[in-house]
């Protein structure tokens, strides 16, 4: 059997099918980690932070904390359970190292966990929490990115096992002796994820076995994460996570709700559960880093780029280093003979930085678009014209063929639909009324990644379909489209087939992030279902109760529920109950990106162009996005509904990082200051009028069996600098330090008539 | 959250008697600020009365032709009551430019007008900050000081007042009606209300403990056109930058009279009194509107994050006016 769905005969791959959880959300009845119940009601932990960034606790006073109505146990670093150590700021094993909590007096970052209280309800947690007195020895610490550029390193790696530097010819002669130059500096600010559900968990011990259920995108690396930390075997250790209220990076790794909860329920044997609080997040669970991006284009007068370079100094944690991939896309995405990109650091006294959405791009393409803008302007070329006369044959960087790509394809037909023409290359023309209107467009790229995954799928006698996988839906879609997958190759009806996730029972997958999930949990259930159809086969012709014995079924199909073979055909469940009346299961398998020749000898990315248009109010320089469209080279579309709503968030997401998106770090504090939903601004719906998602679709072979590409982190890459370049267009100010918020345009703007 | 008794009023006079007996109590009507100050340990009362279902919810025509807002009116309810809208569209304007539907829902017309600053060292317990603990300094005025205030402001606070409503109110001179437990009423002006920090910005308004606004009374509207701008980083649902109430009126050239109110700038809302003299009888040209501009902010004072409000109030107070006395 090949290992290719070339063909969707069943009409499941490829069809916009509504979320098969969605009845259970609309509904409330899919539970979440902090709603789950089981068994004995369970105590509630709250966790008091640290009131200073950097220093160590001289004295804890949690006497009236303990005589609290309600408190059940105060725990700080005098009376944890022992846990592993924390060990050096380079591991390895980041996803999995130990991350102990409450281990020692040491403050590393402000709100960090300095006692957790565990009462019969959270009110009462809480209100005791407020009763613990710290004492601190407050040392001082680094927060200030810019003013310790002296203190810059260069790490060992970046983030997804990319290199920190790269280097093709000779930089810095091309750049020097190009007839044209740019050299532009961009800075974008700490973003956090503030997924709707906030980090949860709730833990129960069984004897010496711990069951977790949280809100994790990754199973496996909450499981062998927490039991690192505990110092227990790993299989003691279950981790349950069926509904995930959003992801975005920020629940890869395990958290202090985690360690605390199992700890607490350990101690008190009673199910514990805790959830961090809105402010809490900002502190304790991960944020993109402050950056300071330098982007240097030499280039001839007819466009062609001679010299690329693109420098990224990041804040990073002094204690567990983080370095984004922030320049890594540029080594793949525009030719030229002489190249330079590199990766540094400052150490800054915060928590661990971790992986939000679109790691690299996010930031890297905010600067580099806007910067090809720049150079599109100053050599008087249509930013478009001026990407299509850069498009590589081959990776430029690592000298092989790209598997596909539809980047001009997307530029191309994006810039029709958008109605492109209408933009003025001269920026402050278009005016309605007082409002200053512009348009602007950017490249998206997105590597194509596939994750090391296991599934086991089992068919009963009625012909019913299960699978299962600790894959993870963080709202993506996940359940959707693995149903699609296995009712496709079975040819059965969706409705026939039930995907169980979430449970690290199940078989070991990749989990969801880097925009792998489809490709990797959907490759190992498809060949789990090629391997049970071998099953059927192979009984079919050989089982003395089956009606097709003897009959040469190498010309047989899976359809409607039925097996066929020239004029024959039997109904699946009725051939089961004779064959396998005990059922069937099979298990299927993909190995990660890493070991793959296809990602070896082909540089695999997805693409997409994004168009938008903004109005500057001539007064008050508040900007507002009136529309944007994406074209979308991304593979084969799964589903195009679900697809759809991962750029239209994606999108989303972009408009947040150009206009509003900023964690405000208070360098005398070490604190991010506007630490919650009212003050840290992402788009409200009033933001967001009008997007529009286009699909050039494609069949990428050497992907996956799908021909499909990751799309979730996609539709974020370089929305934010379509959308600065169309705020430049409009208004002829060029703002580069992200948000482009209306303080930074005011100085600038043109003077309007009263 | 810190332990709370609480008790629910059934008439007015019950609610300031229970008042006046607590010394830590505060009233609770729709709680949408005064809860999430509770669950941050910023507001610490020890005892709620709860005053949300007393009878003050109806809006009435007053003798002279004005209207009278009980103070349990919901801001949802005022903002689509057939006279606010007909007569009063700057308050109207205000109303749904502030906070989202939900809170609307639930926040009432007096709750509205007594909210806190949204100052980030007021929320954070951790921080200094003089008016939620006396004393302990101010982190804004050397700190992330973007939302601050560039009027009125002191050494020891510069904290804004964040409401839209009670800009409009103060443009259309509105007055609140209290009770006390002495069966005491009276009348304030809103002008009059809230207070500027000066060396105790923890006293944000002129009422007693205990005094419970029971209503909010409006003239009749004077002629003339009305309108609320604000500016803001967001389409929905975030805090004015800057803020402008202006109700004016022009013919033959000349401005009749003009009013102007700011939010966003100051503690409280922020009348221009003297300016609206100078503008009476003024040329109703766009440099008039310049100079009213300048004038309003004369001694505006910036603390580097919140500069940029300076000149974003002129364009924005400029630009009102200037359509406001537009030739219809």
């Amino acid at each position: 059997m090949t290992d290719s769905m070339n063909e969707a005969q069943q009409g499941a791959i490829g069809q916009p099918v509504e979320r098969v959880d969605g009845p259970l959300k609309v509904t409330g009845r899919a539970t979440y980690a902090y709603e789950h119940i089981d068994g004995r009601a369970p105590a509630h932990g709250y966790m008091l932070g640290a009131a200073i960034a950097k220093g160590r606790i001289a004295g804890i006073d949690t006497t009236a904390a303990e005589q609290a109505p309600g408190v059940l146990h105060v725990m700080t670093h005098r009376n944890a359970p022992a846990q592993a150590e924390f060990g050096p700021p380079v591991s390895a094993e980041v996803f999995t190292r130990a991350r102990p909590v409450l281990a020692s007096d040491r403050i590393r970052y402000y709100d960090e966990p300095v006692a957790l209280v565990v009462a019969e309800s959270f009110e009462a947690a809480r209100a005791a929490a407020a009763l613990i007195e710290v004492r601190y020895e407050k040392e001082a610490g680094v927060f200030d990115q810019e003013a310790h550029l002296d203190d810059t390193y260069a790490p060992e790696m970046a983030n997804a096992g990319n290199e920190t530097d790269s280097a093709v010819g000779n930089f810095d002669e091309a750049f020097s002796t190009a007839e044209v130059q740019i050299d532009v500096t961009y800075r974008t600010p700490y973003e956090h994820h503030n997924p709707m559900e906030p980090h949860a968990t709730l833990a129960i011990w069984h004897g010496d076995e711990v069951t977790i259920h949280t809100s994790a995108q990754t199973l496996a690396n909450y499981q062998v994460g927490l039991a690192n930390t505990l110092g227990i075997p790993a299989e003691r250790v279950r981790v349950i996570s069926p509904f995930i209220g959003g992801g975005f990076g920020t629940k890869l790794i395990v958290h202090a709700d985690t360690v605390l909860a199992a700890l607490a329920a350990r101690v008190l044997k009673r199910p514990v559960k805790m959830a961090l609080t809105r402010q809490q997040m900002f502190a304790n669970t991960g944020y993109r880093a402050q950056m300071i991006q330098r982007v240097r284009f030499g280039a001839q007068a007819d466009g062609r780029l001679t010299a690329i370079g693109h420098d990224v100094n990041s804040a990073t944690s002094n204690f567990e280093e983080f370095c984004e991939q922030t320049a890594a896309f540029t080594r793949s995405l525009y030719a030229a003979p002489n190249r330079l990109t590199r990766h540094r650091l400052v150490g800054v006294d915060l928590n661990r930085g971790e992986w939000m959405r679109s790691p690299g791009e996010a930031p890297g393409m905010l600067a580099f678009e806007c910067a090809m803008d720049e150079l599109a302007e100053r050599l008087e070329l249509d930013p478009i014209a001026l990407r299509i006369r850069n498009e590589p044959d081959e990776d430029p960087e690592r000298g092989v063929p790209f598997s596909t790509r539809n980047l001009v394809a997307c530029m191309e037909e994006g810039a029709r639909r958008f109605g492109w023409e209408k933009r003025r290359a001269t920026p402050g023309q278009l005016r309605e009324g007082r409002k200053l209107i512009g348009y602007g467009m950017a490249a998206a790229i997105r590597p194509n990644y596939i994750g090391a995954a296991t599934a086991k799928v089992e068919i009963n006698a009625k012909g019913r379909v299960t699978a299962r996988l600790d894959m993870t839906d963080i709202g993506t879609g996940t359940y959707t489209i693995l149903t699609q997958v296995a009712a496709e190759t079975l040819g059965v009806p969706l409705s026939a087939v039930k995907v169980e996730l979430g449970d690290s029972r199940f078989p070991l997958t990749a989990g969801s992030g880097g925009s792998w999930g489809a490709a990797s949990s959907g490759t190992a259930l498809y060949r789990a279902c090629l391997a049970i159809k071998e099953q059927i086969l192979e009984l079919a012709s050989t089982h003395a109760e089956s009606p097709l014995r003897g009959i040469d079924l190498a010309q047989a199909s899976f359809i409607e529920g039925r097996l066929e073979v020239g004029e024959r055909h039997e109904r699946l469940g009725a051939l089961m109950r004779r064959i396998a009346p005990q059922g069937l299961e099979a298990e299927g398998s993909v190995a990660s990106f890493r070991d793959s020749e296809s990602y070896q000898n082909y540089s695999q990315h997805a693409y997409g162009a994004h168009f938008a248009e903004v109005e500057v109010d001539g007064d008050t320089g508040e900007i507002r996005l009136r529309r944007m469209l994406s074209a979308i080279g991304a593979g084969r579309i799964l589903n195009p509904q679900t697809a759809r709503s991962q750029i239209l968030g994606g999108m989303t997401w972009g408009i947040g990082a150009a206009l509003m998106e900023e964690s405000h770090l208070d360098p005398r504090h070490g604190c991010f200051i506007n630490h919650d939903l009212a003050e840290y601004h992402v788009p409200v719906n009033a933001d967001i009028r009008d997007l529009e998602v286009v699909f050039l679709e494609e069949r990428d072979e050497r992907a996956n069996p799908f021909g499909s590409k990751g799309l979730g982190e996609l539709g974020v890459c370089g929305v934010g600098a379509a959308v600065a370049n169309a705020i430049y267009n409009a208004s002829g100010v060029r703002v580069r330090e992200f948000p482009i918020t209306l303080d930074k345009l005011l100085p600038g703007l043109p003077a309007m008539e009263a | 959250m810190q332990p709370f008794s609480y008790e629910r009023a059934e008439d007015e006079q019950q609610a300031v008697a229970m008042a006046s007996s607590h010394p830590e109590a505060r009233f609770i009507s729709g709680g949408t600020n005064l809860l999430d100050l509770m669950k941050l340990g910023v507001e610490r009362p020890t005892h709620l009365i709860d005053i949300s279902r007393l009878p003050l919810a109806r809006i009435e025509t007053t003798e002279n032709n004005g209207l009278r807002i009980g103070a349990q009116v919901r801001n949802s309810d005022l903002a689509a009551h057939p006279q606010v809208r007909s007569r009063y569209p700057l308050l109207a304007q205000a109303l749904l430019a502030g906070a989202s539907g939900q809170i609307r829902n639930k926040a009432s017309t007096a709750g509205n007008l007594l909210q806190r600053t949204r100052c980030y060292y007021f929320y954070d317990r951790n921080m200094p900050c003089n008016k939620r603990e006396p004393g302990s300094g101010c982190a804004a005025l050397e700190g992330f000081n973007r939302m601050h205030a560039v009027l009125g402001g002191s050494e020891a606070c510069i904290a804004v007042h964040p409401s839209d409503m009670a800009v409009a109110m103060a443009a259309l001179d509105a007055s609140v009606e209290t009770l006390s437990a002495d069966g005491n009423e009276r009348r304030i002006p809103l002008a009059e209300l809230h207070q500027l920090p000066g060396e105790d910005p923890h006293v944000e308004t002129s009422l007693a403990h205990g005094e419970m606004i029971t209503a909010v009374t409006l003239p009749p509207p004077p002629a003339g056109r009305q309108l609320y701008r604000k500016v803001r980083d967001r389409a929905s649902y975030a805090f004015a930058l800057v803020s402008v109430a202006i109700i004016a009126n022009a013919s033959g050239g000349r401005i009749e009279h003009a009013r102007i109110a700011m939010g966003g700038v100051a503690a409280k809302p922020w009348r221009t009194r003297d300016i609206e003299q100078a503008l009476s009888a003024a040329p109703a040209s766009a440099r008039t509107c310049s100079e009213a501009a300048e004038a309003a902010l004369e001694g505006a004072q910036g603390y580097g994050g919140n500069d940029f409000k300076i000149p974003l109030a002129k364009r924005t107070l400029r630009h009102t006016l200037a359509t406001a006395i537009e030739p219809v």
